[in-house]
């Protein structure tokens, strides 16, 4: 409420600054705005600029990390009734002290009268705290409203380049937009690597990545540290490796035909209707195949190879009719099937890409000599796009390597080391998914597991893609 | 080399449907493509209208004229190229030694095969300097071993004029050749499927004068054994290279004959005004 | 013709040659070209018919989720069952069971069974109904109210046949009683069939038969009204900076090369930033669609940048040196002129980067968003779950019953989607222009 106050008070001066900056300069002009160096506009806004920015800048700040200090304040000093609780108590203990000063609903938790007492102890000393806080902030903002307000107001005259200066703003807003990706590539990076390396403090590297066993319920207690034996990752490699090319084998022939008969074969009318399609197809969302997955196309698998196994049964081929009887419906092959339908229209849509680029007079060059369309494509298109294709590919298992609602809804949790494409697997992305969608503690190996497979999947992708852009954008340039 | 003087300008064409009074060549070298009532479409567009003309055996014809004038796209029906734009129709009859090219049981394959072509910028394969050579006797199967393919690549590139060139680096990529090089290989792979017409849409326009200059030569020489038939800007270039040239002005043609006596004593007004360089 | 040379007549049997060589092979040469283009249209073939199976399925599948059958039962409120110093402790189910048995003229047992099986038939949500209105209206007791709502999911599936009375009784739910007790209260008009509106005004609930998508549209919205807020504007204003003002130098390489590397980074890893950096570092609340939003942005922004930018490109440059021309500064150039000209493409790119983010999962299921979430979010910083991850909390629900409804949760995400696509195909269309 305070806040939202604050924030009105801060328009409403900038408003003033604004209006105030504009007379005043319009008037050292002797009103003519023609005499003046920037439309009047730009005076005011500058003025507003400095009274407003960074006050507001300032209430950002101590919003986001308010909650984080009185925290900190708080639990600085532990009342002595709070040493027969356990630490989950004492950090719930402490958030219910927070929200009884707030005013929030309180957590479920039940405390002794004494507890209680010391929780509304510590209640009273948050709010000491948020109110200094609060006081210490609007205070430091309209020391930041006055000191900007003198800071430009004295400097306005008919001359001052208001204008650049403005422009000057905004162009540090737009440079720090850019600078949001890079940040986000930071973020990534970083709490990736601090995760995983509180990960790795407890379980090797080598055991994570090298091990064959998998099996993180079981988990590992504070006196098992050191042993790794539920972290070995190489399951899920394999398994991920073999949902991935499953999806190829389905998503490149299929892919690149597409693409090669939209731009060589199929003439503008087909182009216009096939190519939305396969958009649509591209449009659907993960969850769905995840569902079209699990639901349609494990049932139809398991049944086919069950009735396929049914007639090897008694015959020679008897153990290959019993191992197929009892084919599941999770698999491999389901899921790296109906991955493979979703990169369809990836791999076609980059594939056409590609060969239209290909330049038209090497098409006619075949054609001249006589070449039929399908040597055209064979022995002049496709070499030269080669390149180019390949980046595709890449970029296309880099998305197979990091899909995750196809794999979680079909391929099932059983960390197999196998290649076996009717056998149920496990993948990073699924470890990933399981791992932290319990509710569990947040500090367990068990969740600082699923950073390290992450840390693991975004290396492997980000090499993936690099090189596979690289190539792209040679490839294109070779064109240009 | 005595050229029958041609007096089928574009008005008669025009006026006089179906068999035309022939521009014909009644002596001297006999006439190898026989092109009569030519319209050619894009889409609504009309791009040729009612082209007829002889083109003669073992001797180089120039295509002139001003920009979009229509000789380029009537170089292209000679080997059915037009067929690969979707909105492109052509009627109208071209017969090559007798058989009309745009018959039905002609197969553009075979014709390709027997009409060669090249393009006014170079486009080699992005392969090596054999395999761009070797390209057509492979798709058409013309050679049975590699001794024999070999030697088609050979004298090729030796007829081309290039064989001195690049003997000594054959597999290496025939991109890597400098512009005019590449022209003489396209058109040492345009020879070596055995064409008996070769098609030249303006060949040297990306090249500069010196291997302009060994383009030219080389088309002289190629004259003894191909029909050549060269779309060119260039009105100096149809002077030096070819024994006939036509005159096309807005999609028809104006006036063909023996190149000498067209720059010299041109019938039409348009022509003359071309070749003095009134417009265009 | 006549008389020619001797070396023409060897050259041109060599041509002949040549063109018998050349046709020899053309049977060959002409049925693998056939067989090349076959190949590329059974792969569009299969693509296609893939699209329409796994939109077939969805619709054969959850189409059945719109009609439900109801039925509305006079419960009378008999004082003597109803304890009033603890309203909720009262059985009001078996008040319902009793009412409906009483309708069919049955009797129950001295064990109650044929009450607890009618119960099976019937939602609990009636129970509730009773209670509240109890509660409201304490003078209700001893007289005689109408309940009414769907049939308990087990029942409705009889009826859209998916229970068939064919099959063998210990392999169904129902029992050969329950289903000749539903034909008849079918026949005698007291179960209805109707359209399923609950299913467009309810929020998710552990029974099939009260749980609708109002909730996860609900939260879908307010997730991607962040990410709208902050996606756009950023990703725009980013692009506007790389395109238009930035020095090409190294810098603005190494953020190029980020943004088209961020742009393929698997969405699951976004997921773990969420989690790592919103939700750890800067306490941003789980489960919240602030939470989702600010994910969805960071995955959307790459997208939005990228679009932007070659909308920008798109943009000829005696646009920009028109307006230096008049003496415009750089700001005003790219504010004025070329930004305008290039808005629809920004649009499209946007509008689609967003549908995009509507049907994104694996990042949201990260930061908590898989819980149960009975009702409709209250505020962005509330817990809410969306629709993909509905779809996703229903194909994992064991009730067969859930399964038509993640079908139709699915049509109801699609549907949205179509119509996001439809807007940027029209902005394209009508506002794009070409140069």
């Amino acid at each position: 409420m305070l806040t939202w106050i604050a924030i009105l008070i801060l328009a409403a001066l900038s408003t003033v600054a604004f209006l105030v900056g504009r007379r005043k300069a319009l008037a050292s002009a002797g009103g003519s705005s023609a005499k003046m160096h920037s439309l009047p506009g730009y005076y005011g806004t500058y003025v507003a600029l400095w009274v407003g920015v960074p006050a507001a800048l300032l209430l950002f700040v101590s919003i986001m990390l308010g909650g984080r200090l009185e925290h900190g304040l708080l639990t600085a000093t532990e009342p002595p009734v709070l040493q027969q609780l356990s630490s989950e108590q004492k950090e719930l203990f402490f958030e219910d002290a927070q929200a009884l000063a707030e005013g929030r609903q309180l957590s479920e938790a039940i405390y002794e009268p004494d507890v209680k007492l010391a929780l509304e102890a510590k209640a009273n000393e948050a709010r000491v705290y948020s109110n200094a806080f609060r006081q210490g902030t609007f205070a430091l903002m309209g020391v930041l409203v006055l000191a900007g307000f003198l800071w430009t107001f004295p400097r306005l005259n008919k001359d001052f380049r208001a204008r650049n200066r403005v422009e000057g703003w905004v162009d540090g807003l737009l440079l720090a937009c850019s600078i949001v990706a890079v940040i986000t590539t930071l973020g990534i990076i970083l709490s990736l690597v601090w995760e995983s390396l509180r990960f790795f403090s407890s379980v090797p590297p080598a055991d994570f990545l090298l091990g064959t066993h998998w099996s993180p319920q079981i988990g590992m207690r504070d006196d098992q540290v050191g042993s790794s034996g539920g972290f070995g990752a190489l399951p899920l490699f394999a398994g991920t490796f073999l949902v991935m090319l499953i999806a190829m084998c389905v998503a490149g022939p299929v892919g690149l035909f597409s693409a090669i008969y939209l731009s060589e074969y199929a003439g503008p009318k087909a182009r216009a209707v096939f190519k939305p399609l396969l958009e649509i197809l591209a449009g659907v969302p993960t969850v769905v195949y995840g569902f079209f997955a699990a639901l349609t196309v494990g049932p139809i698998f398991r049944q086919a190879f069950n009735s396929l196994g049914g007639l090897f049964l008694g015959g020679p081929l008897n153990e290959l009719g019993l191992y197929l009887g009892q084919v599941q419906n999770q698999m491999a092959l389901v899921a790296g099937f109906v991955m493979g339908i979703m990169l369809i229209p990836f791999v076609s849509s980059l594939s056409d890409d590609i060969i239209n680029s290909v330049p038209q007079a090497l098409r006619d060059g075949s054609y001249a000599m006589g070449a039929t369309k399908s040597e055209t494509v064979k022995k002049v298109v496709l070499p030269a796009a080669l390149p180019g294709i390949a980046g595709a590919f890449l970029l296309a298992i880099s998305r197979a390597v990091g899909e995750t609602m196809i794999v979680t809804m079909a391929a099932g949790l059983q960390a197999k080391l196998t290649l076996n494409p009717l056998e149920t697997v496990t993948t990073v992305t699924v470890q990933i998914v399981t791992l932290l969608t319990g509710d569990q503690e947040f500090d367990s190996p068990k969740t600082l597991a699923a950073f390290g497979l992450g840390l693991t999947l975004f290396a492997v992708t980000l090499v993936l893609n690099i090189v596979a852009l690289r190539i792209v954008q040679k490839y294109r340039e070779q064109y240009d | 080399m005595p050229m029958n003087r041609d007096d089928s300008a574009s008005h008669e064409a025009a006026s006089a449907p179906g068999e035309q009074a022939a521009p014909a060549v009644p002596s001297g070298p006999s006439i190898k493509i026989r092109a009569r009532d030519i319209n050619v479409f894009y889409g609504e567009k009309q791009a040729l209208f009612d082209v007829a003309i002889d083109i003669a055996e073992k001797s180089v014809t120039s295509f002139i004229g001003p920009s979009g004038c229509g000789k380029s796209t009537f170089l292209r029906c000679m080997n059915r190229m037009n067929d690969t734009i979707p909105i492109c129709r052509v009627t109208g009859s071209i017969e090559m030694d007798g058989e009309d090219v745009n018959d039905k049981s002609i197969d553009p394959v075979v014709l390709r095969a027997r009409v060669g072509m090249v393009f006014q910028k170079p486009n080699p394969f992005p392969k090596s300097i054999y395999e761009n050579v070797a390209y057509g006797p492979r798709i058409h199967g013309l050679a049975t071993g590699k001794d024999e393919l070999d030697a088609i690549v050979e004298s090729s590139l030796r007829r081309a004029g290039l064989w001195d060139e690049v003997s000594d680096r054959l597999m290496q990529p025939g991109t890597g050749l400098s512009g005019g090089q590449q022209q003489r290989l396209v058109i040492a792979r345009a020879i070596a499927v055995g064409p008996e017409v070769i098609l030249m849409d303006e060949p040297c326009s990306a090249l500069d004068p010196i291997a302009t200059a060994k383009i030219e030569e080389l088309i002289d020489e190629l004259r003894e054994q191909f029909c050549i038939v060269i779309v060119t800007h260039s009105m100096a270039q149809a002077a030096r290279v070819s024994q006939r040239t036509a005159f096309f002005h807005m999609g028809r043609l104006v006036e063909s004959g023996a190149t000498d006596e067209m720059f010299t004593n041109p019938r039409d007004s348009r022509t003359q005004d071309y070749i003095t360089g009134r417009f265009g | 013709m006549t008389d020619l040379p001797l070396t023409t007549t060897t050259a041109s049997d060599r041509a002949r040659d040549i063109r018998a060589a050349v046709e020899s092979r053309l049977k060959i040469r002409h049925a693998s070209e056939r067989r090349f283009k076959l190949y590329g249209q059974l792969a569009i073939a299969i693509a296609l018919g893939f699209l329409v199976l796994l939109l077939g399925r969805i619709v054969t599948q959850g189409a059945s989720t719109f009609v439900v059958h109801s039925i509305s039962v006079q419960v009378p409120l008999d004082p003597a069952r109803i304890d009033q110093t603890e309203l909720e402790g009262v059985n009001y189910d078996l008040m319902v069971a009793d009412a409906v048995l009483a309708k069919l003229g049955e009797k129950d047992d001295d064990y109650g069974s044929k009450s607890e099986a009618i119960k099976d038939l019937m939602s609990p949500d009636f129970g509730f109904q009773l209670l509240n209105m109890i509660k409201a209206d304490a003078s209700l007791i001893g007289k005689t109210v109408t309940v009414s709502g769907p049939l308990r999911a087990n029942a409705d599936l009889y009826f859209k046949g998916e229970i068939k009375r064919a099959s063998p009784e210990e392999e169904r739910t129902l029992t050969n009683q329950q289903l000749d007790w539903l034909d008849a209260l079918k026949s005698s008009g007291v179960i209805t069939t109707g359209f399923n509106i609950g299913f467009f005004t309810k929020s998710d609930s552990t029974e099939p038969e009260q749980a609708g998508v109002l909730g996860a549209v609900v939260g879908s919205a307010m997730m991607l009204l962040v990410t709208a807020f902050l996606a756009v504007p950023i990703g725009v204003m980013a692009a506007v900076y790389l395109e238009e003002f930035a020095p090409k130098n190294r810098w603005t390489d190494v953020i190029e090369v980020n943004i088209n590397n961020l742009a393929a980074v698997p969405s699951i890893v976004y997921g773990l930033l969420g989690l790592g950096l919103f939700i750890n570092t800067l306490g941003v609340p789980r489960s919240s669609p602030l939470l989702g939003g600010l994910v969805l942005a960071l995955m959307a922004l790459p997208t939005v940048i990228i679009a932007t930018r070659s909308s920008l490109k798109a943009v000829p440059p005696s646009i920009r040196e028109a307006a230096f021309g008049v003496g415009a500064s750089r700001t005003q150039a790219v504010f004025h002129h070329v930004l305008p000209l290039a808005m629809p493409g920004v649009m499209t790119g946007s509008i689609l980067a967003l549908a995009h983010a509507l049907g994104e999962t694996a990042p949201l299921l990260m930061i908590g968003m898989v819980s149960f979430v009975p009702g409709v979010p209250t505020g962005f910083d509330q817990a809410a779950t969306v629709l993909p991850v509905q779809v996703f909390i229903w194909e994992n629900a064991s009730e067969r019953a859930f399964h038509e409804r993640t079908a139709a949760a699915i049509m109801v995400l699609l549907v949205f989607m179509i119509l996001m696509n439809a807007v940027a195909i029209i902005v394209r269309r009508r506002f794009e222009r070409r140069w």
